[in-house]
Formats: C-alpha cells, structure tokens, sequence
C-alpha cells in the first residue's frame, strides 16, 4: 500500500517537472496546480459527478448484460462437448474484433445515445469472461464432481453448489478482465457514440476548447476509479472467497 | 441398512490409440452386508479400476455389478467413496459443511443436517475443527473428513481407494486404527481398495487378491482374527505371509 503510494508519488512529480520544463505550453501540459483547480471546479458545480454517475452506470448495466450471457454459456460449454461445438467457432471468430471496430455500425442501427455505448460494453467484456468461465469449469479437478455425484448431487444442484465454487477462481479473473475491458471500451464508446454525459464525452468536449486541465482531470478520475475498483472492491471479492477458502494460486497446497 | 455387493463376470476392455487393453477379466466376487473386504494386489492389477465400477465411475464391457442385488443405474447412488487425493474436498466448504453435503443433496433440514455432521466429525476425532477449512487441516485430517463425509449420508456401502497411501507411516496407522474403529462402530459394508498387505491382514475380514495385466481374482483369503487386531501377533504375520505367497512375492 504504501509503496503504491510513493510510486503514485513520484508519477505526479514527474508529470509536474514536464509541465514545468516548458517542453510544451502551459496550456497543453498544465501542472498539477491547475489540474486540481479545474478538478474542484467541476466538484464544486457538481458536473464530474454526472459524469462520472453516467459512465459507471454505463459500465455497470453492460457488465451484468455480459454476465447474464457469459456465465451460463461459459459453464455449458466447459460441461457439455455439443455447447462448446456449437459456440466454440463463434467465440473464436468474433473475440479477436476491437468493440470500438463495431461503433459506426451499432451507430448507424441503434443511433447515438446510450444503447450504443452499453452494447460496445458488452462486447467488449462479454468474451473475456466467456472464455475464463469455459475455461474454468473445463479445468476443474475432477474429482470434486465424482466425489459430488456419488452423493447425488446432479443436473442444477451440481452447478450450484460444485461447478460454481471450483470455478470462482477463474470466474472472478474473468470479471476483473472484463472489468478492464468495459472501463476502456466505455471511454471510446463515450468518445465516439457520444451520448450527452460520460467521462469520455467531458474528454471529447474539452478537447474542442483546448481545455487539457480538464481532460487530465478526467484522466485523474478514470485512474482513480479503475485503482479504487482493482484494489478494493475485487480484492475484497478475492478475500472473501478464494483466498479464503485456499484456492487462490499461490495460497494453494 | 448395509447392502451386499456382487461382482458377475466383470470384464472392462478399453481401447487406446494403438491397441485394444484388458483391464480387468471375468472378476466375480461377492461382499456380505456388513463385510469389511479388502482388494488387494500390485500396480496394475485393476483394482482401481474395479472400484470405479463399484462406484458407477465406468461401466463394465461385460458382467453386472450390484448392490443390495439392483443393478447400479448411474443416478440413483447408495455409496460412500472415499479417495486417495487429499483434494477430494470441498475447499469452499469447511469441515462440517464438507460433511453435510450428502445429506443437503437428500434434503436433510437445516439443523439436522448440522447434528450429524458433527457427530460424524466427532466419530473421526476432529469436532473442534468443524468450522475449519480444508486448506487448514493437515493431511490426515482432511482424509478423515472425507471418511465423515462418505459415511455421514448413511450409503449402504462404503468405497475406499488406498485413502491412507499418501500418508507417512505413523499417521497411516493411526488413519487404520481409526477405520477398524468406524467400521465397527457403523458396520458398514465396505470395499477397501490397497497394495499394502498389512494393511490389508489389519483392516480385512477377507482379502481379495489381484493378479496383474490383465486383472484377475488369484486368491481370497478368509481373515477371522480377533479385533482389534495386533500386527506383531503371529497369527498376524503368518496371514501377512500367505497372502504374500499368493503375490508371489514370499522370500
């Protein structure tokens, strides 16, 4: 943690020796003095937090989209050989897109707005989960499923309460994957698809006045959020679950 | 509530890339309810093998196996097994959790699902490591949760794969001295699968014994020694001695 913190540390002490070495014009690489000024001001007008509010909501709504369809398709595909048949070829023909690749034509049917951007966010997050939930429930130890089956546990209740448990280690790599993925697709979904709030569009907007206090301070939020999520919310997730119960790698014996 | 086993005529053949195997070849034999039977014999000799029929893992090329006489028909489980892989447990389940998933499987209510558990953990000596978990409990310890676990749903026969075989020495004998206990406590019909005569002379009221490539019946050998029995009495070496004739390995 704190090594974290003197990292950070010497990154904005370096991005403020730029700034001042006059390399660039202060008004393209503000210090961090004006960065903040321009931060506070839209804390005190309250417009980063709609900003904010509206790209976390956008990545929230298409994270659970691509939850609700890589969950239950993953695990049917590491169980079951005809579901991984069936899907295989088209998770691999259509993981290797950009999300972004597809904004002028998510564009062009559903306009530009918020279904847009959702729909870039699922794409890009949907796939990476896809393939640790196969992967994870494909990789199971055996013998967690025989020594369940000759305890009667079949069909949902196999899936409930062993297939789901022995995969979380790899389920919950994947949703930190797709976490990643969402986060930057968002952005260029913002950017492009444009919709009216998003941290992405406060980017795009400034950039027509020239404002890079205000698109660093975006750029500070974004770090900040994606910092917040990684080591707080996932490792908690992480303490909970798999670390607890030995599973993690590493804890493993 | 313990139920006998059959073996008619079990033969597995199985065929990899290069050529066809037979595992095991026209196997008969019978265990009596309440029967401690151990299954005996040197690597390759299919006792494993045999025993993942027993359990329903694989399917006989030809023969029937049953229990209680019913022919297994995949779904409908009535055995306890018992692994030689420590991982057999749940790791997202503590001790006492580990021991009452059979009994959720049957829809056992919540409180008394919890009552047999740890009085089946107290059966195996660990009641104040209920709430543990599996990655914190030593090896032989876990090897005896996974015996509370098979036995605590009340199968009508219970399934052991060499389960003390990773074990050292010492922790092995105690595990023995642990089973010989269980089993007369619950009187269990039992197939106990090993490659350690002594073993097999402590823990069996009979010992199956396994040829290898492929896998044949050589010998069975009726054990009536008294229990708890004494691995240093003469009685006990001299059973230790013919069953090592029947290996073929008496010096």
């Amino acid at each position: 943690m704190l090594r974290g913190a003197i990292t950070i540390a010497l990154l904005l002490a370096a991005w403020e020796y730029f700034a001042r070495s006059g390399i660039f014009s202060r008004a393209i690489t503000p210090p961090l003095e004006t960065i903040a000024v321009a931060l506070v001001s839209m804390i005190a007008d309250g417009s980063i937090f709609r900003h904010t509010l509206a790209t976390m909501l956008r990545v929230a709504i298409g994270l659970a989209i691509a939850l609700a369809i890589a969950i239950p398709l993953g695990m049917l595909m590491g169980r079951y050989a005809l579901w991984e048949r069936i899907l295989r070829p088209a998770v691999a023909v259509l993981m290797p897109i950009p999300s972004l690749a597809w904004v002028p034509l998510v564009v062009l049917w559903f306009g530009i707005g918020n279904v847009a951007t959702v729909l870039i966010v699922v794409y890009a997050s949907t796939f990476s989960l896809l393939y640790n939930v196969w992967m994870g429930v494909k990789t199971i130890n055996p013998i967690w499923v025989r020594a369940a089956q000759v305890m009667n546990a079949h069909g949902w209740r196999l899936f409930r309460h062993v297939i789901w448990p022995a995969a979380l280690p790899s389920i919950i790599t994947g949703i930190r994957l797709a976490f990643g993925r969402a986060w930057i697709a968002v952005i260029g979904g913002e950017l492009l698809a444009s919709p009216q709030w998003g941290l992405g569009k406060l980017i795009f907007d400034a950039k027509e006045f020239l404002n890079a206090d205000t698109m660093l301070a975006a750029l500070f939020v974004i770090g900040v959020l994606g910092l917040f999520f990684e080591r707080v919310v996932f490792q908690l997730l992480e303490r909970a679950t798999v670390n607890r119960w030995g599973m993690a790698s590493g804890a493993r014996r | 509530m313990a139920k006998r086993i059959d073996l008619r005529h079990v033969t597995l053949r199985y065929v990899t890339d290069t050529r066809e195997v037979l595992a095991v070849d026209d196997v008969s034999f019978t265990v009596a309810e309440s029967e401690f039977l151990c299954l005996l014999g040197p690597s390759g000799c299919g006792k494993t093998t045999i025993m993942n029929m027993i359990a329903g893992f694989l399917s006989p090329t030809h023969g029937d196996v049953l229990i209680g006489g019913a022919r297994l028909d995949g779904t409908k489980h009535d055995r306890g097994v018992v692994f030689q892989d420590f991982a057999q447990l749940f790791p997202w389940r503590t001790a006492r959790r580990n021991v009452e998933f059979g009994l959720e499987m049957r829809n056992v209510p919540k409180a008394q699902r919890k009552d047999t558990a740890l009085e089946f953990l107290r059966l195996v000596g660990l009641a104040d490591f209920a709430d543990v978990y599996p990655h914190q409990l030593s090896g032989g310890m876990q090897q005896r949760v996974a015996i509370a676990r098979a036995i605590a749903y009340s199968p009508g026969v219970l399934l052991m794969d060499e389960p003390f075989a990773a074990l050292d020495a010492m922790t092995r004998d105690e595990m023995q001295r642990l089973v010989n206990d269980v089993w007369q406590e619950t009187k269990k019909t039992v197939v106990y699968v090993t490659h350690n005569v002594a073993e097999a002379v402590y823990l069996g009221d009979r010992v199956v014994v396994l040829d290898a490539h492929p896998g044949r019946v050589k010998a069975e050998i009726p054990l009536d020694l008294p229990r708890p029995r004494d691995p240093l009495s003469a009685t006990f070496v001299e059973a230790q001695r013919t069953i090592l004739g029947h290996l073929g390995m008496q010096h």
